[in-house]
């Protein structure tokens, strides 16, 4: 069974805010949904999780309780210190008293918010209540863990935690989504979900969207629009597929595989 | 020189907030900040644009402490963009021409179709490449730019990327804060600060060239994953397969072995967040 969108579209605020998207991910796996500010992240987690209806198409969760999820905002209750926070999830779920004592006990240890455990959520800083929030997403093992935005505003050293965290919970069984606007992040993933305008830029694995972008990336500069930098370097997209003398194609990763995708779709418009 | 910190140190009270720092931009160079919260970077540019003194050491840029003569040829912007949201391209280009004294420029090609909205009906994407064209309006030689690609998706990005490209090949030098390898790859030259001190610097290849990460391929990612964490290492799960940053490949082949896995073991350059974690230590 995998949760997710089918041919999902939403209206947010009457206007159309994702366009028949299709994004599942299946227990153990790891799902990044990725793309700029008002591309249309939110809309997706705020959908899979049910706070928001589809207009049309299928969504597919678990029963809510069996949900994991981490809002954009932090999702902390500013007047219940971290243990308090904790426990209201756990009452939610209706953890039992030993499962709650020693996972609690691991999820600070793991957050490194131990020592904060009787601070207010009011009075953490910006970094902490994400990963309070992140720790709360995660405490009741459910079976699909949708986090939005996990890493903004968090430092790499914790970011890193973050990430074998999130992964340990895959690797447990459960199905996870996150949503991130950083490439490098995004291509950690097993699968990728790329989203512009609301609607599907590409998706799959990097192999499949190599596989769906067409003609051929090359390592010169040409003139028009088709062409961007990755640092001193240039690269050009060849939508015909010909390679120019004194060209030749590169291995394109996930950064040029979605300039190219974008190019394409502004194109087609 | 366009900017330099030499041994500048800042204390705040009984906080050393900048530690012997180092740096210098050169013309025409991009220069990437890179640092967790609290590492000293903001500290750090604040004492470049003459907002905070050194404790000890020099800061400068053009050759001399901060000015108001020198800070006109400074470009800078923040995290927030610094336009007036209410007010249309146009507008705050008039603004800003108004108070450097220069003849307020036209939108290049892509931006054009926005100048004369209101900035808080932009895209962001847009709106990051206005707060660009509005700083280098009074054409600085020094141009400081907190996180400036942050929530723009990747063609926005590319384009503004170009932009800065454009201005450091024109001969401006360009200092960029960032936490992000999307942005640090960009830049010619690296410095990395963690509580206050300078920990690498040089290119991004030269930054991660001292850490190593055991990469492990196998479509049994989670049986592998789950023995290497239960063994006591840290391992986590990526595209691929399984890495162990910092890990011994004898180790974790032998831990494979003896589990009857059979698996390819490989040894990876470390990742620039990998390389933040072991220099964070």
């Amino acid at each position: 069974m995998s949760w997710g969108l089918e041919h999902v579209s939403v209206d947010v605020d009457r206007a159309p805010a994702l366009i028949d998207v299709d994004a599942t991910v299946a227990p153990g796996e790891v799902l990044a949904i990725v793309g700029g500010d008002g591309a249309g992240k939110t809309t997706l987690a705020r959908t899979l999780v049910g706070l928001l209806r589809a207009k049309t198409g299928v969504v597919r969760r678990p029963e809510s309780t069996r949900i994991g999820y981490l809002p954009a905002t932090s999702g902390v209750w500013p007047d219940l210190t971290v243990t308090e926070n904790l426990a209201f999830v756990a009452d939610v779920h209706r953890m039992s008293r030993q499962d709650r004592a020693s996972r609690v006990h691991h999820l600070l240890a793991v957050t490194e918010l131990t020592a904060a455990a009787d601070r207010l959520g009011a009075d953490l800083s910006g970094g902490m209540r994400r990963k309070l929030g992140f720790a709360m997403a995660l405490l009741a093992e459910p079976d699909l863990i949708v986090l939005d935005e996990p890493s903004t505003g968090v430092d790499p050293v914790s970011r890193a935690d973050l990430w074998a965290l999130m992964t340990a919970a895959a690797v447990g069984g459960a199905a996870v989504v996150f949503t991130t606007t950083y490439l490098d992040e995004a291509e950690r993933a097993r699968s990728i979900c790329a989203l512009e305008a609301g609607r599907v830029l590409a998706s799959g694995t990097l192999g499949d969207i190599a596989a769906s972008v067409r003609g051929e990336i090359v390592d010169r500069r040409s003139d028009g629009s088709r062409s961007w930098r990755r640092g001193r370097q240039w690269r050009t997209w060849r939508p015909d597929g010909s390679i120019p003398d004194g060209s030749a194609r590169i291995d394109a990763d996930l950064t040029d595989l979605l300039v190219a995708a974008s190019l394409a779709a502004e194109e087609a418009m | 020189m366009i900017a330099k910190l030499d041994r500048a140190t800042k204390h705040f009270g009984a906080v050393v907030a900048v530690d012997d720092v180092s740096f210098e931009v050169r013309p025409g160079e991009i220069v990437g900040l890179l640092g967790a919260n609290g590492a000293g970077k903001t500290t750090a540019i604040r004492m470049l644009l003459g907002l905070a003194d050194p404790t000890s050491g020099t800061v400068e840029i053009f050759g001399a402490p901060a000015s108001r003569d020198s800070l006109r040829r400074v470009g800078y912007v923040p995290q927030g963009l610094g336009l007036y949201t209410d007010l249309t391209g146009r507008e705050n280009m008039t603004f800003q021409a108004g108070v450097f004294g220069f003849e307020p420029l036209e939108a290049p090609g892509d931006v054009a179709a926005w100048w004369d909205v209101t900035v808080e009906r932009m895209p962001l994407g847009i709106r990051r490449r206005v707060a660009f064209e509005v700083a280098l309006g009074h054409q600085p030689d020094l141009l400081v730019l907190d996180e400036p690609t942050s929530g723009v998706g990747p063609l926005g990005r590319a384009r503004l990327w170009d932009t800065i490209h454009a201005a450091s090949e024109a001969g401006v030098g360009v200092l960029v804060t960032t936490h992000y390898l999307d942005e640090a790859e960009q830049c010619d030259r690296l410095i990395m600060m963690s509580a206050g001190r300078v920990v690498a610097a040089g290119r991004l290849e030269d930054v991660v060239a001292g850490g190593t990460a055991v990469t492990v391929e196998t479509e049994y990612w989670q049986h592998v994953s789950d023995l290497l964490i239960r063994s006591g290492l840290r391992a986590y799960v990526t595209a691929s397969g399984v890495r162990i940053p910092e890990g011994d490949p004898d180790q974790v082949e032998r831990l494979l072995v003896d589990a009857g896995v059979t698996a390819a073991v490989g040894v990876d350059r470390a990742t620039l967040d990998e390389t933040f974690v072991r220099l964070s230590r």
